[in-house]
């Protein structure tokens, strides 16, 4: 049990920082200017040369790994639901280290997607 | 149309966009991999569902869709916020559901009905906030 509640929180925590990492290297590839076929190849040019967006890569793929390995050891009804844990991670990450304004509206609405999410997945 | 508002409906497009894409690869993926049948985990077995996938048209465009949910993802959170983004994506969940209801005539638990209302209303609730919050970098063109 203590060795999954770890793994869990590896999963977590490696999916949300890649995640972060990667929305950090998509703000410093710079939005394109006009959603057309150009601006949008010409962004998506500047942000596979982004490095945060390849610390987010390995980070998201040892995510999606060790989801395996918890679906492996434990059931599905108990990880899927465990893992919506991540909005809230995500969010707080989003707060303290990409700055963003997260207001009490944000929160209730992330909390109660969070809840949302582990009731729909449990089935 | 004030800055603001085009700031809405453009990361509202590319919400939609994202959700249409994950949903849609996700269900194509699902349908080609039952085309392909139950993978047996050895070499062999291994190999043989390899092939399959490859081969299959299904499983193409559901790749194709799931690219499509990829670039508009990252194109999105190039302007919006993670954390605006991020809840708002959940409504793939509902949209699951409801797919499930309407075209494969699934039958769905109250309680997984709770879980789609506090997931739209969470969502409801996201999208009162500001798309962007914090300093996004200009491209010079």
């Amino acid at each position: 049990m203590i060795r999954s509640a770890i793994t869990l929180g590896i999963f977590v925590l490696s999916g949300s920082a890649g995640e972060l990492a990667v929305t950090h290297g998509m703000k410093k590839a710079g939005a394109p200017e006009h959603l057309r076929i150009r601006d949008v190849t010409n962004f998506l040019g500047r942000a596979f040369c982004n490095g945060w967006f390849w610390v987010g890569v390995p980070l998201m793929a040892l995510s999606f790994y060790l989801l395996m390995v918890l679906l492996s050891w434990e059931p599905i009804s108990l990880v899927i639901p465990a893992s919506a844990l991540s909005y809230v991670v995500g969010t707080l990450g989003a707060k303290y280290i990409l700055k963003e304004d997260v207001n009490g509206i944000r929160w209730a609405g992330v909390f109660l997607v969070c809840i949302g999410v582990a009731i729909v997945a449990a089935g | 149309m004030s800055n603001e508002r085009k700031l809405r409906v453009k990361t509202l497009v590319m919400v939609l966009a994202m959700v249409v894409c994950a949903t849609t690869g996700d269900s194509l993926l699902k349908r080609g991999m039952s085309q392909v049948g139950p993978v047996s985990l050895t070499q062999t077995g291994l190999f043989q569902a390899f092939r399959g996938a490859m081969t299959s048209g299904t499983i193409w465009f559901a790749i194709l869709f799931l690219i499509g949910f990829m670039i508009s993802n990252m194109t999105v959170l190039s302007w919006a916020d993670y954390s605006y983004v991020m809840p708002a994506s959940a409504m793939g969940y509902a949209a699951v559901t409801l797919v499930g209801v309407v075209f494969l005539g699934e039958t769905v638990s109250p309680r997984r009905w709770v879980g789609v209302a506090l997931i739209c209303l969470g969502v409801f609730l996201v999208g009162q906030t500001k798309p962007r919050t914090s300093t996004v970098m200009e491209v010079a063109q």
